[in-house]
């Protein structure tokens, strides 16, 4: 018997434009994937859900501000309350920072450049839903296209965060000022993930790399077992 | 209202701002940049649109961790 695919959300928002990319990376990888329109009131049956990156509503006022209060957001925020696995990629990441649901906010790149090139990561802890296929302290090269990727949280946050290892991804050099060279945290709970590079992109050597696929293959998996626990 | 990076907060719109007043030869310190929201509100009196625009500025127009806000109030008659 093969094991069930497990069916992962893909939120789109007006302005988002990295949707079909992770839609079909997702799919690449054995998942079922689905876009889930802003508007929608209620998630559908999902094991998993996807924030894509983009430029949602334009980015107006600050990155992902307007964005948290999508009707479908606060299925999200729900979703992720009851323990469901989030990813935030880029414009993802910034709008579950905005929402509430990961720590710290972006900011414009210390360098006020958009940065736009394969950068390498450090992966800082393996054991979270999002990165089980990769190995503690592994490098891994994922691209980043960001104006507003500059990672800020204050001494105490930042301390607090460390402390509870929610540190999943730095930069192996400075790419944008952030804080720590953070690259992507993790929620306390460890079902929720924000990050600025895009794994999407990077699913096939061909495109220059394909450890992205580490990242998106590791919440295909953990939607699995989720999918399978739910049976 | 008048919503600014906090004190401490790395604002690099302002330094750039900043260096380019320099090289037009002007002597400036530090520049900070900030944005300014005109918003009318119709409410019974003063004290609660400041109650209405500072719960605006707490859920959407601002970000605590990193921004501050002032009001200023201008009365206008309908």
């Amino acid at each position: 018997m093969t094991s069930p695919q497990p069916r992962i959300g893909v939120l789109r928002f007006p302005g988002a434009c990295d949707d079909r990319d992770a839609l079909w990376a997702l799919s690449a990888l054995d998942a079922e994937a689905e876009f889930v329109w802003h508007t929608e009131t209620e998630l559908p049956e999902l094991d998993a859900v996807v924030l894509p990156g983009g430029f949602s509503y334009g980015d107006y006022l600050r990155c992902g501000a307007i964005a948290r209060f999508a009707p479908a957001m606060e299925a999200v925020v729900e979703f992720a309350a009851d323990g469901g696995l989030v990813l935030g990629i880029c414009n993802g990441f910034q709008i579950l920072c905005e929402a509430g649901l990961l720590p710290g906010v972006l900011r414009r790149n210390e360098s006020l450049s958009f940065v736009c090139r394969d950068v390498p990561l450090t992966v800082e802890r393996n054991d979270t839903p999002f990165t089980t296929r990769c190995e503690d302290g592994q490098q891994l090269t994922i691209p980043v296209k960001h104006g507003e990727g500059n990672w800020y949280a204050d001494d105490e946050l930042y301390a607090e965060l460390e402390s509870r290892r929610q540190i999943v991804l730095r930069y192996a050099e400075p790419v944008n000022g952030s804080r720590g060279d953070v690259a992507g945290v993790v929620n306390e709970r460890g079902n929720v993930m924000g990050l600025m590079p895009h794994p999407e992109h990077a699913v096939d050597s061909l495109l220059g790399s394909a450890d992205g696929s580490l990242i998106l293959s590791s919440l295909v998996e953990a939607a699995r077992d989720r999918a399978l626990t739910a049976v | 209202m008048l919503v600014r990076p906090k004190q401490g907060i790395l604002d690099p719109q302002g330094q750039a701002v900043e260096s380019s007043l320099r090289k037009l030869g002007f002597t400036v310190g530090e520049a900070r940049i900030g944005r300014v929201v005109d918003l009318e509100v119709s409410a019974a009196d003063a004290a609660s649109a400041r109650v209405e625009v500072e719960r605006m500025c707490e859920q959407l127009l601002a970000n605590p961790l990193i921004e501050s806000y002032e009001i200023e109030l201008v009365e206008q008659s309908a």
